[in-house]
């Protein structure tokens, strides 16, 4: 079983939940960007969560199915169609062999997850059939799809699915910005005094100088009280780093393992979902939050993916 | 103040850091005892724990994990530190394990070593033997997989980064830049100062262990004559 990929879209990956257990070597996690929407595509055809996807990004893809194959696409908002009927989001579909899957028009979001019941069938990596681009790791031989590339699918778990629709996604798409929680630091003393409550009440913008590793803000510049850079240590998905120009940077799925530069705060695991529908020009606000508050959203969302 | 603390950062990490922010081999190696010990724990919840010149970092499953366990878990392994610390008469540092590195120093292999003498001010031969006659420490991992941190070098070789950095850095090229040297695991972007190349493979999925550097390691640097060969 598999598929022939006719056209690639601007940047389309195998990704899963993340390379785990390997950043002490400097391996990035990488990963899904909206792991809920990864996860509901999956859930949609019987997956497990961990199962591999492709992460379409901006610009939709067109494949061509060998054999009969059980799929479904969560996230970004396409017009998708098989064999020009048009078929819907969030919404589980069986595709016979010789039939083509193609998206059309983005209508919102930046990413969207197509899901094969069996998963795409990739050889793991260090635990992982994530790709990272940047190290050639993982995927289809570490790099995004290209046309003509063919794809294998997993053997399709037998199971009775709990449902194989939605209505609506499950992560918000933004039309013009999203206002995400940050707990604050873990350097915040290194900044000048009311430089967190200036970050909290900018406006930012994602600069075309974004990616998977990480979105560059245009906005306020954050002062630093103390010039001196921390040693490097590890940082955790959706850290705001701050550079010397002063323009946060909000990591993401792909960034390194360790960082040198102070980090002011770090967007809550409920809210990185959202982050990773953000399109370039988009908005970006913060706001603090309670590690409590963190906890309840992260358990509120796990409740909506299992509902 | 306590040598060691305990903090949270995000809601899926904690970080156990050294009141001292030092790139220093006891410091590092007190780091490394504290995540092996870590790491030899239960550990329910954990997804990476990354150890770097004088901090922690613990990565875990916000929903998966019982923060109050882990976090005492992580006090206890603090404690035990200090009680190991305090009562040693000797300081109990691991043997390192020794990695030579044969390096072919300058011309197209290590294009800045012109550069780096002239900053300095003495002969590229000078740059290779202060290099090659220092002993480092592995103090962390990162920036790409395989690449080692490693100090310290030479206080005379001590330059910054390249103003504008190199779209891609060859593999295997070594580098330079303020108190460290380090070497490219792959083809790369890369700022570092470059004063040689080496044919060995700091990160390699075909061999039984990829990762030639851990975090602890003696890394020496042996100059070797002539060129790569067409498989470096």
């Amino acid at each position: 079983m598999g598929l022939l990929v006719i056209r690639p879209g601007l940047l389309t990956t195998v990704q899963d939940l993340g390379r785990w257990g390997h950043q002490h070597r400097g391996v990035p996690v990488s990963g899904a960007m909206d792991t809920t929407s990864h996860r509901l595509a999956n859930c949609l055809v019987g997956n497990p969560a961990s199962s591999a996807t492709l992460e379409v990004t901006v610009t939709g893809v067109e494949l061509v199915f060998d054999a009969p194959t059980v799929f479904a696409v969560a996230g970004a908002d396409f017009e998708l169609s098989l064999d020009d009927v048009p078929v819907a989001m969030n919404h589980r579909f069986a595709a016979g062999a010789k039939q083509t899957l193609r998206f059309g028009s983005r209508l919102a979001g930046a990413r969207a997850y197509l899901a094969f019941a069996g998963g795409v069938d990739v050889p793991e990596v260090l635990g992982s059939r994530s790709t990272h681009v940047a190290s050639g790791m993982g995927g289809l031989a570490g790099r995004a799809l290209r046309a003509g590339d063919r794809l294998a699918v997993g053997v399709s778990p037998e199971q009775q699915l709990k449902r194989t629709q939605r209505t609506n996604g499950l992560t918000p798409l933004p039309s013009e910005g999203v206002r995400v929680r940050v707990l604050e630091g873990p350097d915040t003393d290194v900044f000048s005094e009311g430089e967190m409550a200036r970050l909290c009440s900018t406006r930012y913008r994602v600069t075309p100088e974004s990616n998977r590793m990480g979105y560059r803000l245009d906005g306020h510049r954050l002062a630093r009280s103390n010039p001196d850079d921390p040693l490097s240590s590890g940082i955790p998905n959706g850290s705001v780093q701050v550079p010397t120009s002063g323009e946060p940077i909000v990591l993401l799925a792909d960034r390194q393992t360790v960082g040198g530069y102070p980090r002011i705060a770090t967007v809550i695991s409920a809210d990185l979902p959202v982050v990773g529908q953000l399109m370039v020009s988009h908005w970006i606000e913060f706001e603090t939050c309670s590690y409590e508050t963190a906890r309840r959203a992260l358990v509120a969302l796990e409740q909506s993916l299992i509902a | 103040m306590p040598e060691w603390f305990l903090s949270r950062v995000g809601d899926a990490g904690l970080v156990v850091s050294s009141a001292r922010q030092v790139m220093d081999p006891i410091v590092n190696a007190r780091v490394l005892r504290m995540a092996d010990e870590i790491r030899r724990g239960d550990g329910a919840g954990i997804r990476d724990v990354v150890e770097s010149y004088c901090a922690v970092t613990v990565h875990f499953d916000p929903l998966g994990t019982d923060l109050d366990q882990l976090m005492s878990e992580l006090g206890e392994v603090m404690a035990e530190e200090e009680r190991v610390w305090e009562s040693a008469s000797e300081v109990p540092v691991a043997s390192p394990r020794l990695v030579t590195v044969p390096v072919h120093y300058g011309g197209s292999h290590g294009p800045d070593l012109a550069v780096v003498a002239e900053q300095v001010g003495c002969t590229e031969a000078d740059v290779i033997d202060l290099h090659a006659s220092e002993t480092y420490r592995v103090y962390m991992l990162g920036f790409l997989p395989g690449f080692a941190y490693m100090g310290s070098l030479s206080p005379r070789l001590d330059l910054p980064r390249l103003a504008k950095p190199r779209v891609e850095v060859p593999r295997g090229s070594v580098g330079i830049a303020g108190r460290q040297t380090g070497v490219y695991p792959m083809p790369a972007p890369g700022g570092w100062n470059l004063i040689g190349q080496t044919a060995l493979r700091p990160f390699d999925l075909r061999r039984e262990a990829p990762f030639l550097f851990r975090t602890g390691d003696a890394v020496r640097f042996e100059p070797v004559l002539g060129t790569l060969g067409t498989t470096g």
